[in-house]
C-alpha cells in the first residue's frame, strides 16, 4: 500500500542565480559545482603526471576545440534539462545542419527553372542553422502543445533528422564544394569557420560567447527565472502567470540553435559534411550537464557547471588516449566517471536532507520550549 | 494552551486496560519548522469505533500516518498490546495488524478484485505460481462476510466507488487486521453506500476489530462513533464517550476558543463591483461531471466575501475557473467592465486578478527557489529595466513585500522550504499582492497554519481591502467564515445555496446550509437520475496537505 506523504518538500539545493537580493554564501551550490571542478583538477593532475604530452599548448588547444563542440551542444541541453525535459535529437541535428549546409554549397536547384542558385556563405550558414532551430521548434511544439513526453518526441526526432541527413547526402560526403568557387561568389567558409583568432579555435570563442549570453539570460532575464520556475514546479509557475508553454517551446529552439551552430563548426573542422556527423553528441551533452550539477528533474543547474562538466569529459577522454588506454576501456572509464558524478550528487543531497531534518527537529524543540513556557 | 478540556484524564500511559489495543504516548511530529503534533496521547480500543474530529491541519492525518507506519514520529512512542513497538513501514504495520484505508483508494483499477485483495501477498502454488483458485475462494469468503456479492474476477474499474471501498476493506481483513484506520471513507459515497459501509463497520467491531475513523461529515461520524477525540492545532484537546456528545459539543471543541481575530466591526463602505461572476458553470474535462452549477456572485472593491463550503462542494473548481486555470463551460466572469472570456492566467494577473491556490506546496511555491524569487515570480516583467531584471528594483520590491506581509525569514535569499507553513502562505499571498491586483482570490488561505498566523493573514487582507482590494476567499472553517468576512456565501454541491450576514447568522445556519446536516436524508434529490451533484472529493480538494 502506498501513501502520499504530505511533508513539505525537503530543502533542495538552490540554483545559483535564482536568488535575488543579497548574495548569500550557499554551501550546497558551491559543493555541487566544486565537485565537478575538483574532478577536473584531479583528472588533469593524474594525466599530467602520467604523460609529458598532456599539458602542452598543442594538446590543450586540441582538447579545447573538442570540448567546445560538446559544451555548445550541452548549453542548449542545459536549457532543456532545466525545464525537466531532455533533447535526444541534438546529435542528429548537428548532422542535418551540416548536410543542409553542404548541399547549399553544391547549389540550390530552383524549381520550374533550369537555374542553380549558389547562395553566399553567410546565407548558407543562416539557412542551415535555421534548419536546426526549426527541428527544435517542432520538438518544442510537440512537447509543449501536445504534451508529448520529451524523451519519446526527441528520440523520434533523432531518427527523423538522421534519416534526412542520409537522404540529403545520399551516401556521399560533401568535401570539395565547401571551399566554394570565386566565380560563384561562395568562398570564404574556412577563412571564418576554421580560423583561430588570438590562437584559439573559433569554436572556443563561440563557446565563450554562448556561455556568457546563456549565463546572462538565465540569471538576469525574466525568461531565465521562468525557466528555473517551470522546471521546479510547473503548476505553481503557471498560476504565477509564467507563460510555461512559450518557455518550453523556446528552449527546444535554443537547443536546436546550439546544435546547428556546432554542425557548421564541426563541418568546418573536419572539412567535410558526413552522414555520421554528430553521432552520440546528445549523450556527451547530457553527461556534461549532469556532471555540472544539474538535476534531470529540472530546476537546478548552471552554465558554469555545464562548461566544467564538458571540460571534465574532454580532459578525461583526451588523457585516456594520450596515456594509451585501449578504446574499449576508455568507454568503461568515462561511463564510470559519469555514474560517480551523479552518485556523489545524490549522496550529498541525502546528507543535506538529513542535516536539515536534524536542524528542524532541534529548532522545533527549542521553539516548543519557548511556547510551553 | 487555553481551552484544553479533559486532556490527560483518559489517556494516561501505563494504565492497565484490556480493551486498549493500541496506545500512542506523547507522540509529536515536526515537518521542517511546522509542528503537526505536539505530544499527543491517544488510545484505540478493541471492538470500538474511535472517531477523530478536527479541522484541516489539526493533526489527525499526521497521527494516522504515524499509526499506519507511513511516517515516523519525531518524539514519543507507540504501545501495541502493552508492548512498545516501532512501525518502520506500512508493511511493518500491516504485519502487526494495523491497516489504513486512505481517502484516495489505493487499488489497481486494471486488476480484478481477487488480485487486488492479494496484491503483494499472493498465495503460491507448490510450483511457485499464483494459487488463483484458493485466492478466489478466500476473496469470495471475505465478500460474504462483508455482505457484498462481488465476483472475485470482476475488474475493480467496473465497480462503483462504494464497492471499491469494500474491496479495500476486504484487503485489510485478509491480512488479519485488528486495527482498521479509515481516513474520510465516505467522502465519495452516496447516502445508500454510507449505510452499507456503516453496517460493515458494525459487523467488524462485533468481531473485535478496532476502527479509527476520520471524517469531515460530523453528524455521520457522530452516528458511528463509540469514542470521540478532538484535535486542534496539533493537540488532542478533548475525549468523550459517544453517548455524551452532540454536534455543538464537537464543533465547540474543534474550533476551541473563538479565534483571536475578529473583524466583524470592519467598515462596510464598498466601491464598484470589482468582480462579477455571472452564471458560471464548470464541468470536469475528463468526466463531464458538472462541479460548479450556475454560480453568480458580485464582489465589490474593498469587500471581503467568504465562500463557505465542504470539500467537494466545487469551491476549488470555481476559484480555478475564475483565475483562468480551467475553462468555464457556461456563464461569464467580469473584472470591472472587462469580460475575461478565455484569457489565460497570465493575462488575468496582468489585468489585476490573482489566485492564492489551495495547495501551497503543489501550486503555490517553487520549492527550489528562494523566498525572494518566489515573491517576484509573477511580477518579474515589471522589474525589467533595459532587457534585464534590475536587481535593485527586485530587491527593493521583495524586501518591501516581506515587510508588508510580515514574513519571518532570514532574508530574500533564504530557501522557501526553510519557512514555516504560515510564513510560506504569507509569501504566496505576498507574491500575488506584488502584482498589484484589484481582485484577490484565496482558496483555503489558512489551511494547516497556526492560529497566530491566521490572524495575521486576515489582518493583512482587511488592510488591503481598506485600500480597495476586493477579496473572495474559500474556507471550510465556520469560525473563520463568521469572524473574518463582510459577507458570507455558502456553496453546496456546485451551487451557491445561501447568502448570509456574518454579524447576524449562527454557526448552525452556516453548517445547515452547507449540507452538513442532511447526510442521511439526502439520497433522493442528489443521487439518481443524474450523478451531477454527487459530492465527491476531487483531486484538487483532497486532504493531502492537511498535515503540513
Amino acid at each position: 500500500m502506498t501513501a502520499t506523504t504530505t511533508a513539505p518538500a525537503p530543502p533542495a539545493t538552490g540554483p545559483a542565480g535564482a536568488t535575488p537580493g543579497r548574495r548569500r554564501f550557499n554551501v550546497n551550490a558551491v559543493l555541487v559545482e566544486g565537485r565537478a571542478l575538483i574532478a577536473l583538477l584531479i583528472i588533469i593532475a593524474i594525466f599530467a603526471a602520467l604523460s609529458d604530452n598532456y599539458l602542452t599548448a598543442g594538446n590543450l588547444t586540441t582538447i579545447t576545440k573538442q570540448v567546445a563542440f560538446n559544451a555548445i551542444v550541452a548549453l542548449g541541453m542545459l536549457m532543456v534539462i532545466l525545464n525537466g525535459g531532455i533533447d535526444l535529437s541534438v546529435g542528429s541535428t548537428v548532422g542535418l545542419t551540416a548536410a543542409v549546409a553542404g548541399n547549399l554549397f553544391r547549389g540550390l536547384n530552383l524549381p520550374l527553372t533550369e537555374a542553380i542558385m549558389f547562395p553566399q556563405v553567410w546565407v548558407i550558414v543562416v539557412l542551415s542553422v535555421g534548419v536546426g532551430m526549426l527541428v527544435g521548434w517542432v520538438n518544442g511544439l510537440l512537447v509543449a502543445r501536445l504534451n508529448l513526453a520529451p524523451f519519446i518526441t526527441t528520440l523520434g526526432m533523432l531518427y527523423v533528422a538522421r534519416g534526412l541527413t542520409e537522404v540529403l547526402l545520399n551516401g556521399q560526403n560533401i568535401t570539395n564544394e565547401l571551399s566554394g568557387q570565386p566565380y560563384l561568389n561562395n568562398t570564404g567558409f574556412f577563412t571564418v569557420f576554421a580560423s583561430r583568432p588570438l590562437g584559439l579555435p573559433i569554436s572556443a570563442w563561440v563557446m565563450i560567447l554562448f556561455a556568457v549570453v546563456f549565463s546572462i539570460v538565465l540569471t538576469r532575464t525574466p525568461f531565465g527565472r521562468w525557466l528555473y520556475a517551470t522546471g521546479s514546479n510547473e503548476r505553481a509557475a503557471q498560476l504565477s502567470g509564467v507563460p510555461v508553454k512559450r518557455v518550453q517551446t523556446r528552449i527546444y529552439v535554443l537547443s536546436g540553435l546550439c546544435a546547428g551552430v556546432v554542425g557548421i563548426l564541426q563541418m568546418a573542422n573536419i572539412s567535410s559534411s558526413t552522414a555520421d556527423l554528430g553521432t552520440y553528441y546528445e549523450l556527451n551533452a547530457i553527461a556534461a550537464v549532469v556532471i555540472g550539477g544539474a538535476a534531470l528533474s529540472g530546476g537546478r543547474g548552471t552554465v558554469r557547471g555545464t562548461i566544467i562538466g564538458a571540460f571534465v569529459i574532454g580532459f578525461l577522454a583526451n588523457g585516456l588516449v594520450i596515456v594509451g588506454v585501449s578504446p574499449f576501456w576508455q568507454k568503461v572509464i568515462t561511463g564510470a566517471v559519469i555514474i560517480l558524478a551523479v552518485a556523489v550528487d545524490q549522496i550529498q543531497q541525502i546528507i543535506g536532507r538529513r542535516r536539515n531534518a536534524r536542524r528542524a527537529v532541534a529548532a522545533a524543540r527549542q521553539g516548543g520550549a519557548t511556547t510551553a513556557a | 494552551m487555553a481551552g484544553t478540556e479533559s486532556r490527560g484524564d483518559t489517556a494516561v500511559a501505563g494504565r492497565v486496560d484490556d480493551e486498549v489495543v493500541l496506545r500512542a504516548i506523547d507522540i509529536s511530529k515536526t515537518y521542517g519548522v511546522t509542528r503537526a503534533l505536539k505530544g499527543v496521547n491517544f488510545e484505540v480500543r478493541r471492538g470500538k469505533v474511535t472517531v477523530l474530529f478536527g479541522e484541516n491541519g489539526a493533526g489527525k492525518s499526521t497521527l494516522m500516518k504515524i499509526l499506519s507506519g507511513v511516517e515516523q514520529p519525531t518524539g514519543g512512542r507507540l504501545e501495541l498490546d502493552g508492548e512498545t513497538v516501532t512501525l518502520a513501514s506500512t508493511s511493518d504495520a500491516v504485519d502487526r495488524g494495523i491497516s489504513i484505508i486512505h481517502q484516495e483508494l489505493n487499488l489497481c483499477a486494471n486488476l480484478s478484485v481477487r488480485d487486488n485483495v492479494f496484491i503483494g501477498r499472493e498465495l503460491r502454488t507448490r510450483l511457485g505460481g499464483i494459487d488463483y483458485a484458493r485466492e478466489a475462494e478466500i476473496t469470495r469468503g471475505l465478500m460474504d462476510r462483508l455482505e457484498e456479492p462481488i465476483r472475485p474476477t470482476t475488474l475493480v474499474q467496473d465497480l462503483r466507488v462504494g464497492q471499491q471501498q469494500i474491496v479495500e476493506i476486504a484487503r485489510a481483513l485478509q491480512t488479519d487486521t485488528r486495527i482498521l484506520i479509515m481516513d474520510e471513507p465516505t467522502s465519495a459515497l452516496s447516502a445508500a453506500e454510507v449505510e452499507v459501509l456503516f453496517k460493515v463497520i458494525r459487523e467488524l467491531t462485533s468481531q473485535g476489530v478496532a476502527i479509527v475513523y476520520i471524517s469531515h461529515h460530523l453528524e455521520e461520524a457522530i452516528e458511528i462513533a463509540d469514542h470521540a477525540v478532538v484535535f486542534r492545532d496539533g493537540d488532542l484537546v478533548a475525549t468523550a464517550e459517544a453517548a455524551d456528545i452532540d454536534l455543538p459539543w464537537v464543533v465547540r471543541q474543534m474550533v476551541g476558543r473563538e479565534a483571536d481575530y475578529d473583524f466583524r466591526d470592519e467598515p462596510r463602505e464598498f466601491g464598484d463591483v470589482a468582480l462579477s461572476i455571472q452564471g458560471v458553470t464548470v464541468a470536469e474535462p475528463e468526466t463531464g461531471r458538472v462541479v460548479v452549477n450556475d454560480v453568480s456572485l458580485d464582489v465589490r472593491a474593498g469587500e471581503i466575501v467568504c465562500l463557505y463550503g465542504l470539500m467537494g462542494a466545487g469551491r476549488t473548481e470555481l476559484m480555478e475557473a475564475i483565475a483562468g486555470r480551467d475553462p468555464i463551460s457556461g456563464g461569464r466572469v467580469l473584472l470591472g467592465q472587462t469580460d475575461l472570456g478565455t484569457r489565460s492566467v497570465r493575462e488575468r494577473i496582468a489585468l489585476g486578478l490573482g489566485l492564492v491556490p489551495e495547495d501551497r506546496q503543489r501550486d503555490g511555491l517553487v520549492q527550489m527557489m528562494s523566498v525572494g524569487a518566489n515573491l517576484s515570480l509573477p511580477s518579474l516583467l515589471s522589474m525589467v529595466r533595459r532587457t534585464f531584471i534590475s536587481r535593485r528594483v527586485e530587491r527593493a520590491d521583495v524586501e518591501q513585500e516581506i515587510a508588508d506581509v510580515k514574513v519571518k525569514t532570514a532574508g530574500p535569499g533564504a530557501l522557501i522550504t526553510s519557512l514555516s507553513g504560515g510564513n510560506q502562505q504569507k509569501v504566496v499571498i505576498g507574491k500575488m499582492l506584488l502584482t498589484r491586483p484589484k481582485v484577490l482570490l484565496l482558496d483555503e488561505p489558512t489551511r494547516g497554519i497556526d492560529v497566530g498566523a491566521k490572524g495575521e493573514i486576515f489582518s493583512l487582507l482587511f488592510r488591503e481591502a481598506r485600500k480597495g482590494l476586493a477579496v473572495l476567499y474559500v474556507t471550510s472553517e465556520v469560525g473563520e467564515a463568521l469572524t473574518a468576512s463582510h459577507r458570507l456565501v455558502v456553496m453546496s454541491r456546485g451551487r451557491l445555496v445561501r447568502e448570509l450576514d456574518p454579524r447576524t447568522c449562527t454557526r448552525d445556519e452556516v453548517m445547515a446550509a452547507s449540507g452538513e446536516q442532511e447526510t442521511t436524508d439526502e439520497a433522493a434529490p442528489h443521487h439518481p437520475p443524474t450523478e451531477d451533484h454527487v459530492p465527491a472529493a476531487t483531486h484538487a480538494e483532497t486532504d493531502r496537505n492537511g498535515a503540513s
